[in-house]
């Protein structure tokens, strides 16, 4: 935890400190710095959690779901980020909120499907029944994050096509792109954090409903 | 930069700490009612 605020308020310093006020024909670019690692912890996340899933889905363990859930509802948190920063970001570069850009829409998209996987969590008692019925959706869910990833490089729509120098077409700086890439990194530490709270979480809630069976059978 | 720019990016920051500490708020009062369920279905197992 500690890791990941230091690491962010360092990146803060750098983009109000060092880095140019403004770039040729990009406003308020400084919200890409949040808007970027935040996509890349979600997308991460689901990607992890598709592992998890496909772990319990061959062992069984149902602590590899656990894992799942704890770190889909940490990404589905920071694909929130990754949304409303970025419709903030649109609405002073197109002057819009939000329009129905391939991008924009799959990001949706994923997002609601992993919100349906936390609905569907929530709506089923039987643990293996909800753990097996999640590792599916899970699963499922990761051909569309894939869908998000590659998006820009297929359509080319309003959203910006990639900046970064490692994808095809981006044209972004080094130096410039450093700091997504410590975001990136700081995200990451507090997810890390997150998800295993939220772990525990989930193997508390079992413990009760395991110790509530037990009291009803008596 | 234009006042109306800094504001953009302003809200945008706010938006990604705000929906962050309303994640971990949310986590840690689960956090709390857990710990609560908890102790009171061991005393209601013990009971028995």
């Amino acid at each position: 935890m500690a890791v990941s605020v230091g690491l962010i308020l360092w990146s803060l310093y750098k983009i109000a400190f060092l880095l140019p006020r403004e770039v040729s024909n990009v406003g308020a670019y400084q919200i890409i710095y949040f808007h970027v690692p935040a996509a890349f912890t979600a997308l991460t996340g689901f990607f992890i959690g598709l592992a998890a899933s496909a772990m319990y889905l061959k062992t069984g363990d149902l602590k590899y779901d656990a894992f799942a859930a704890g770190i889909t509802e940490v990404a589905l948190a920071f694909a929130t980020v990754n949304l409303v920063t970025g419709s903030i970001w649109g609405r002073f570069a197109w002057g819009i909120w939000w329009t129905w850009d391939a991008r924009l829409t799959s990001m949706l998209a994923c997002w609601l499907i992993y919100a349906g996987y936390l609905i569907l969590r929530r709506s089923v008692d039987e643990p293996t029944l909800r753990a097996r019925l999640s590792a599916f959706l899970s699963i499922f869910g990761c051909v569309d994050v894939a869908f998000v990833y590659k998006s820009i490089e297929w359509f080319r729509t309003q959203h910006p096509s990639p900046v970064l120098s490692v994808r095809n077409g981006g044209g972004m700086g080094p130096g410039m792109e450093a700091p997504i890439y410590w975001n990136w990194l700081a995200f990451m530490c507090l997810a890390a954090v997150l998800a295993t709270v939220r772990m525990r979480q989930e193997n508390v809630s079992r413990e009760i409903d395991s110790l509530r069976r037990t009291a009803h059978s008596y | 930069m234009d006042r109306s720019e800094l504001q953009f990016i302003a809200f945008g920051f706010a938006a990604a700490f705000l929906i962050l500490m309303t994640f971990v708020l949310l986590l840690a009062l689960r956090e709390g009612r857990l710990r609560k369920e908890l102790d009171r279905v061991r005393k209601m197992v013990e009971k028995k």
